[in-house]
Formats: structure tokens, C-alpha cells, sequence
């Protein structure tokens, strides 16, 4: 591994961050594409790792059988009796899985590996099959995302204790740690003490970002004292509380940081850099350790410090950074987890129904002894007949998801948007009755946004509806191009979606930004045939104070069904949306 | 392999709500469950754990999957109610998981396949259901579970019983379980049915007091740097814990409700427009429960009012986008009906 030495591109940081993982494994999430980079990292951090240790690669796409293991069909149907297979988790314990472009987990997959994360063993109920072994593992979520819309899966998020941002830019800095130094910071972990006044600094750096969950607190106690093993101390002080904010702290800010005195000091976080340089101050541990005020406040500046540039900024555009719920992949996952598979019956596998094995087995089981005294010559340890084979059977739900196109531009907002949140408001408690799911995208100056994945989780909801922001201009040709992306991504799942415009249907910005009326009035024309081309069903709800001509051949050309509701009131524009779409 | 040491029941802090529901659903089943939903890194899998390290035991027929108890009057399985004088032992009262990717079959049982393929021979195994019989059933991310699985669970909440009808088996047996739930409500909602059952919901949320969380960090941290040395100091605490189980079981059933205090219960419904007669009779039944926790021979009206919010909160009218939280509507109506 001579390349290692070339250790450009690696910030000091993530140096530190590999030498406190080897210390002490602690999940890790991993921020940036594939690369010379992430490369280096990992066989960093797989060389200072026991050679011995377990190393698995996990696709995103892993299933929660692959996860937790199951019944070993080839070694059942050799053996003739029920052989269990090990899981990836149980495979992994001891070691290290490596999930790769985690931002696409399903919410399922993800549930599986943090229960297994918080109990060190996984407990399989599967294929007939009961088992529970020990799961003792460290993960490395790789997380690939570069749109604001895509996250790791928030309960899997929530555990990962250490971040490295690998697109981040930093001095390299620092002699890479070798394996001898992580040994000796090893033998001296259990016998670091922390005091009150670091826990509660750490306390308040986390508040003070909008962190309340204990949980990061709790990780960022623990790289702190491992911070200090490393670092050859005996007790956590004041540098290794500001490493453990800078590198766990920090990348989960959801709030800019408002110390608890004087808030207005710090307007503008100051870049990365030089924080490091500050906290690596030699003269800046011991002397300042007599106040606790002091010391508060040296921790959450340097929290604030490594807050990476651009994440308040994507806080502040998308409410939802990824949808801290579920992801993409976990919709779509789970639409097709909506139909209730109920059970196996009955049918033959070749036309196109998938076969159940392990139901066909279990039909075959009984007749195993019959059948081979009825014919003694065949050897086969197994003998299956057409009749037992059984098929997956799934009753298909009608499961719809509402998309609502909001028209958040200055001249609706003027008057309407209040109402057209109203109506979204009550719709979502009757789709939340049905649990259906509902999604939203705002037009405004600009652009059209998706301010809301699909979901059903109404606190999510709730909290996208009151952050919306008004003002601009219409851009309501890139509203209708949105709405058609989302109810093609909608449908691919397997899901009907109904798309409900409110909008006065003045157009005044074009596809490509610039405020020409006539031109958007086209482009928007051009984009409602277009929808129809689609065939969804949608209702275009006319915001105006007076029904005008333009948005009602707006929705003619949509073949959407038109609403003029000129004095209406929330629950008349509900009232009258259920009896269009349904 | 040893089983990993589960953070002490009486060291969790900032949780009360959470540990009173829980205790209340350990001394009387019949409450119906327990709900705790919130966000996260709040320990609410970490109480469900370790509750059940604290649970008495409890008696069981010698080998009987289905925990038959010798009190029980009826519903006994097949085996055990043919038998004459089951022989019985002490054995810890279940705590079953049921983990997320669980299959159905291992759920509601199902034929045991290596029987099958070794000998030919159609015999039933047990499920989760029948393992969770008397004891507990807790499902974490309980709002992930698949929809199949759900209805099951509704099926067999609402029945106490467990019917199988599948690979030509024909089984039915008792399966009478407290369902404790966890999840984080921004994972999606929990179907409206599957409220209904839990008798008792929490909403957990983190400490925001300095201090607790400068004291959960360090029994946390302690705990994670050697767990046994920790669960060793604590168990005093949770044994008197278990002493106050014990002796809020024997005394549950003698506990009376006057009928002032049973009418300002029905006040407090009336005034909260709760659906139907289960809030009020989950009200009761975890008022009473906590007054034989407390040691108390007659509820009184403290009783009914710091156990309204956990049994009324999931059962008023759904007005999901209300503003004002449950909680704060209960709350209220506490105050306004029952404080005067």
C-alpha cells in the first residue's frame, strides 16, 4: 500500500477521523462520490484494523433476508432436512460492513441493521427458521447523494457517530497514523476519565445546533474520549471535546448556532480551516480549562466552525434535507410492499407468477415418505410434483398519492395561498383516513420545487406547509414539466397519482427562468399537452379572485377537470376537489 | 454466548411517562398495551428491554409451548386441557421480539418443515403468537411493519386467539399477549386500527433540561464502559422495582374506584369527546393499576389525572392537523374537569 504515503487530497480531519474509528469502531458516514479518496480512506482505515477482521460490502439494494439470513435452499433440498443460512449481519460480527450508496437503503433494510446495531445480535423469525447469534459490527454508510432530496435513511442517520466529508477541502495535514499508535491509544481508552463540565459543554454545543436527540450527544462523549486516547491524555479536555464537536457535532447542525450568550456575535461561521488551526492551538488545552463558561463557548465555536458551508444554506432551500423519513428507494419499496401478499396459493410458476419456494416445500414435505415408497427407485432426496407448487399471490390495494402543485407566486399569494394551504390541509385528513400518501410542489420566482416527497407522515407535512415561502413570479411551466416527472415516478411504483393545480393560471416566467408573460403562456399551454399526454387524472383549481378563460383552457388543455372557486373557502375547495378526483 | 447486559430499568431518566405506562401495562395486562412514539435516541427501546428483565416470574405448565398457566380458566391449549394435573414451574415471563423482516409464518407458526422433510410427518410449530402468550410482544418501528403482519396482530389482539389454517393444519390456540409498540412518527403514520388496540400511548421526546441530560450522558457512558459493573450497582433499584410489580399485582384486583371519582372519569371523557366506552374503561383499569403501584387501596382523582394523558391521548377525535397537540387538549380538560 505504498500509495497510501501520497496522501493528498485526505484533510487532517479525515485522517483523525480514520485513526478514531480504528481506536474505537463506531459507525461512520462516509460523504462523497467514488474516488482516489474514499479509496485511500477506507484501506487507511482498513490497515489499522486487525488483518483478521470481517469486511463485507452491502449493496443498497440488499433485501432483509440477504441481512438476516434465512433458510439455505440449495443445502435444504441437498440434505433433505431445514439448513439455516447466515446473514450478512451475523457474518459481519466482529467486523466492518461497508454499505455502499446508503442515500438509496430502504427504510426496511435500514430498520433491520439499526435493531441488530442496538442489540449486538440479530434475531431472525424467518422461513420457519429461529435463530439468534451476535451481530457485533461497525458500519461505513457511503453516502453518494448529491441531490437535496436524497439522504441516508434517518434512522440509520442517526447512529452513524463519525462524519467525513471527503469533498471537503482542508490542508493535508499531519503524519498518517500507523497501526502501533492505535494499539497503544487502545490499551489507554479504559482508563480515560471525562468530566461533568465537558459532558455539558458537549450538551450545550449540541442544543445550540438543534441537535435534542441524546443519542449524538452520547457518540460525541465517546470520540471524545477516544479523541483523547489518541492523543496520549488521561483525561478528555478541551481539544478533544472540540474534535468530537467539530467531527460528530457539527455535520448534523439543523439550526445555525446561537450561543447562549451573545447570539449576535456570530453572523458568519468562519470556514473550517482556520478552526483547526485554532483548536490546534498548543497553548490553547490546561490554561483554559478554569472556566466552564470558557470552555463552553471555545466547544461551540468550534461546532459552528466545522458546520460544512453549505449545509444551513440547503436547510434553508429544501425544509426536508432528504427527506429525513424515507428515502427515494424507500418509497418506492414499500408501494410495492402495499398490496397485501396474501400468502401462496396454488398455480403453476411458469405463467409469469413468481414461485414461493419455500410454500411449495412445505406442500411437498408430507407426501416425501408416500411418495418415495411408491417409488423406491428414484433417488432424488426430494420429490416435487406439479401440484406443489405454489405461487406468490398479492391482492393489489388502489393505492393513490395525491400530488398537489401549489402555485406560491406573488400575485396568488396575494389571496389565495392561504386558502389553497387550508384545502391541502384538510385533504391530507382525508388522505390520511385512507392513508394515502400526498406530495407538494411549490412554484415561485424561479423555479418549481418539490418541497414534499411523497409520504404520509403528517408531521412532515405540517412542518413543509408552514415553512413554504411566497412572493415571485409564476413559473408555471416547469410547474406542470414537475408535476408530470413526479407522476411518472409515482406510477412506476405502482401507484395512481392525482395531481391537483391550484394555480390563477397567469404564467409570467419561462422554463429557463426569465420573466417573458407570453412566452410562459406558451411554454405553460405546451407543457399542460404534454401532461395530457400522460393521462393522469388532475383537477386544476383556480385561485384568482375572478374566474378568468386563461386557466380554465389551461386545464382543457391538461385534460384536467376545471374549478373556478372564486370566494370558496378551504373546506368548499376540499369539498370540491374529493368530488372531482374520486 | 452471554446475553448482552440491558441497560437498568430504574436508571433511565427523563422518561416518567414512558416508565409509569409501562410499569401499569406489567400490573395489569388487561390494560391493553403500550404505545411509545417519539423522537428518536430517547430510549424507548432501551425501557421496553429492560422491563422485561424486572417482570416476576410466572408459573407455566413444564414444556408447553404455549405458556398454558395452571390459573388460567380457560382457553387452555389442547394438550394441557386434556391433561389431568400439568406439572408446572416458575419461568420468566416472555419478552418476545417480534423483529422487523420477520415472515408470517414464523408469526402466527406454521408446519415445521424439518419434521416434515425428515419424517413425513405434519406437525405444528409454534409461532411468535404462541411464544408471546402471557408475556409481552414488543415490536420496535412498529410503523414499518408489513401491512399482512398487521393484520394479524389486529386479528389476534381483538380474538386472544390464534388461528391457523394453512398447509392443511388446522390449529387454534390462546394467544393472550400485552402488544408493546415503539417508532418515530416521521417514518409514516400508524394505521388508525392498530392505534386503536394499545390501551396506552406515549409520546416521548428528549430531555431539554441541562442537567438530566448531563446525568443520562453519564450512567449512559458508564454503562457502556462496563456494563455488568453498572447492572451489579443498579440492581438494588430494580429489584425494589420488581417489588413494586409484585406487590401492585396482588393488590390490583382489591383496589376499588368510589363513585365520585369514577363519575369525574366520565366527566373528563365526556369533556374530551373520546369514541366509544374503551377510553374510559382503559382510564379506570390503568387508574387502578397505578394505585396499586402506589401502594393506594381506592383510586383517587390524582390517579385518573396523571394516567388521562397515556390513555385518552390516541383516542380523541382525529383532527390530525389540530395545532393544538393532544397532550395540551387533555391537559386542559384535566385541569378544567377534574382539578377544581
Amino acid at each position: 500500500m505504498t500509495w497510501l504515503q501520497d496522501r493528498q487530497g485526505l484533510t487532517s480531519d479525515a485522517l483523525l477521523a480514520a485513526a478514531l474509528f480504528a481506536v474505537q469502531p463506531v459507525p461512520v458516514l462516509l460523504r462523497g462520490g467514488a474516488g482516489p479518496q474514499r479509496e485511500q480512506w477506507l484501506a487507511l482505515v482498513q490497515s489499522l484494523l486487525p488483518a483478521d477482521t470481517p469486511w463485507r460490502k452491502v449493496p443498497a439494494s440488499v433485501s432483509p433476508g440477504q441481512l438476516l439470513g434465512g433458510l439455505d435452499l440449495a443445502a435444504t433440498l441437498q440434505s433433505g432436512r431445514a439448513v439455516a443460512e447466515r446473514g450478512i449481519l451475523a457474518a459481519a460480527d466482529g467486523g466492518v460492513i461497508l454499505v455502499s450508496m446508503a442515500e438509496r437503503l430502504n427504510a426496511l433494510a435500514s430498520g433491520v441493521m439499526t435493531s441488530a446495531m442496538d442489540c449486538g445480535e440479530v434475531i431472525v423469525e424467518r422461513d420457519g427458521l429461529a435463530r439468534r447469534s451476535p451481530a457485533r459490527f461497525s458500519l461505513i454508510a457511503l453516502d453518494e447523494s448529491c441531490q437535496p432530496d436524497e439522504s441516508v435513511p434517518s434512522a440509520l442517520d442517526e447512529r452513524l457517530v463519525l462524519r467525513v466529508d471527503l469533498a471537503a477541502t482542508g490542508a493535508p495535514s499531519g503524519p498518517l497514523p500507523d497501526v502501533n499508535q492505535v494499539r497503544r491509544a487502545q490499551r489507554r481508552l479504559a482508563g480515560i476519565s471525562v468530566s461533568d463540565d465537558i459532558i455539558e459543554a458537549l450538551n450545550l454545543a449540541a442544543t445550540s445546533l438543534g441537535i435534542g436527540s441524546m443519542r449524538p450527544v452520547l457518540a460525541a462523549v465517546a470520540s471524545a474520549r477516544a479523541a483523547a486516547a489518541w492523543l496520549g491524555k488521561k483525561q478528555v479536555d478541551q481539544e478533544c471535546a472540540t474534535i468530537a464537536a467539530r467531527l460528530v457535532l457539527a455535520p448534523r447542525a439543523l439550526v445555525a448556532p446561537q450561543p447562549p450568550e451573545a447570539p449576535e456575535e456570530n453572523q458568519e461561521a468562519p470556514p473550517p480551516q482556520s478552526a483547526d488551526a485554532e483548536s490546534r492551538d498548543p497553548d490553547s488545552d490546561g490554561k483554559s480549562m478554569d472556566a466552564d463558561k470558557e470552555l463552553d463557548e471555545v466547544v461551540i465555536a468550534a461546532a459552528q466552525a466545522a458546520i460544512p458551508p453549505d449545509l444551513l444554506n440547503q436547510l434553508q432551500n429544501t425544509p426536508q434535507r432528504g427527506g429525513r423519513g424515507e428515502s427515494r428507494f424507500g418509497s418506492s419499496y414499500r408501494s410495492r410492499m402495499r398490496g397485501r401478499p396474501v400468502g401462496a396459493r396454488r398455480g403453476n410458476p411458469a405463467d409469469g407468477s413468481r414461485l414461493h419456494v419455500i410454500q411449495t416445500l412445505r406442500a411437498a414435505a408430507p407426501w416425501q415418505r408416500l411418495r418415495k415408497s411408491a417409488n423406491p427407485n428414484l433417488r432424488r432426496r426430494i420429490e416435487i410434483r406439479g401440484s406443489d407448487f405454489r405461487v406468490h399471490h398479492y391482492r393489489q390495494k388502489s393505492q393513490t398519492t395525491t400530488i398537489f402543485v401549489v402555485d406560491a407566486s406573488g400575485s396568488a399569494a396575494a389571496n389565495r395561498l392561504a386558502e389553497a394551504k387550508g384545502a391541502v390541509e384538510l385533504m391530507l385528513a382525508d388522505c390520511y383516513v385512507r392513508r394515502d400518501r400526498v406530495a407538494m410542489i411549490a412554484f415561485r420566482g424561479k423555479i418549481a420545487e418539490l418541497v414534499l416527497p411523497p409520504t404520509s407522515s403528517l408531521v412532515r407535512v405540517k412542518r413543509s406547509l408552514a415553512r413554504m415561502p411566497a412572493g415571485g413570479g409564476t413559473p408555471l411551466a416547469s410547474s406542470i414539466d414537475a408535476a408530470c416527472g413526479l407522476a411518472e415516478a409515482v406510477r412506476r411504483d405502482g401507484v395512481t397519482p392525482t395531481v391537483v393545480l391550484m394555480t390563477d393560471g397567469r404564467a409570467n416566467v419561462t422554463r429557463d427562468g426569465t420573466g417573458h408573460p407570453q412566452q410562459a403562456a406558451e411554454e405553460a399551454l405546451d407543457a399542460a399537452g404534454r401532461f395530457r399526454g400522460l393521462g393522469h387524472s388532475a383537477v386544476v383549481i383556480d385561485v384568482s379572485p375572478r374566474p378568468r378563460p386563461v386557466a380554465e383552457s389551461l386545464a382543457a388543455t391538461m385534460g384536467a377537470r376545471y374549478l373556478p372557486l372564486p370566494f370558496a373557502d378551504a373546506s368548499a375547495i376540499s369539498d370540491a376537489v374529493r368530488s372531482g378526483v374520486h | 454466548m452471554t446475553v448482552a447486559e440491558v441497560f437498568p430499568f430504574s436508571a433511565i431518566l427523563g422518561q416518567s411517562e414512558m416508565q409509569q405506562a409501562l410499569l401499569i401495562a406489567a400490573t395489569d395486562p388487561r390494560v391493553g398495551g403500550v404505545l411509545v412514539f417519539g423522537e428518536r435516541g430517547t430510549g424507548k427501546s432501551t425501557a421496553v428491554r429492560s422491563l422485561a428483565t424486572l417482570l416476576p416470574k410466572m408459573r407455566a405448565v413444564v414444556d408447553c409451548p404455549y405458556n398454558c398457566t395452571p390459573e388460567q380458566q380457560l382457553g387452555m391449549c389442547p394438550v394441557c386441557a386434556s391433561g389431568g394435573e400439568p406439572k408446572t414451574r416458575l419461568v420468566p415471563r416472555p419478552v418476545v421480539d417480534l423483529p422487523l423482516g420477520a415472515t408470517e409464518d414464523r408469526v402466527v407458526g406454521a408446519l415445521d418443515i424439518e419434521r416434515a422433510l425428515a419424517h413425513g410427518e405434519k406437525r405444528f410449530e409454534p409461532g411468535l403468537l404462541a411464544r408471546a402468550h402471557h408475556g409481552f410482544l414488543y415490536i420496535d418501528e412498529v410503523n414499518l411493519l408489513e401491512d399482512h403482519l398487521v393484520d394479524v396482530l389486529l386479528d389476534v389482539a381483538a380474538s386472544g386467539e390464534n388461528v391457523v389454517e394453512r398447509e392443511g393444519l388446522s390449529i387454534r390456540h390462546p394467544a393472550r399477549f400485552v402488544l408493546v409498540g415503539s417508532g418515530n412518527p416521521e417514518e409514516g403514520e400508524l394505521r388508525p386500527q392498530l392505534l386503536d388496540r394499545f390501551g396506552l400511548s406515549v409520546e416521548v421526546a428528549s430531555p431539554r433540561d441541562l442537567s438530566i441530560r448531563v446525568r443520562i450522558v453519564k450512567l449512559r457512558d458508564e454503562f457502556d464502559r462496563d456494563p455488568e459493573d453498572f447492572v451489579r450497582r443498579w440492581k438494588r433499584k430494580d429489584a425494589a422495582v420488581r417489588r413494586r410489580i409484585v406487590k401492585a399485582q396482588e393488590r390490583v384486583e382489591q383496589v376499588t374506584v368510589p363513585d365520585p371519582v369514577m363519575e369525574k372519569a366520565s366527566a373528563l371523557c365526556l369533556a374530551l369527546g373520546t369514541d366509544g366506552l374503551r377510553g374510559e374503561l382503559t382510564l379506570l383499569r390503568s387508574a387502578r393499576a397505578l394505585a396499586a403501584l402506589d401502594g393506594d387501596d381506592a383510586v383517587e382523582i390524582d390517579h385518573i389525572a396523571r394516567v388521562a394523558p397515556s390513555s385518552l391521548r390516541h383516542r380523541l377525535r382525529r383532527d390530525p392537523l389540530d395545532d393544538v397537540g393532544s397532550t395540551v387538549r387533555i391537559e386542559r380538560a384535566v385541569a378544567e374537569t377534574l382539578l377544581p
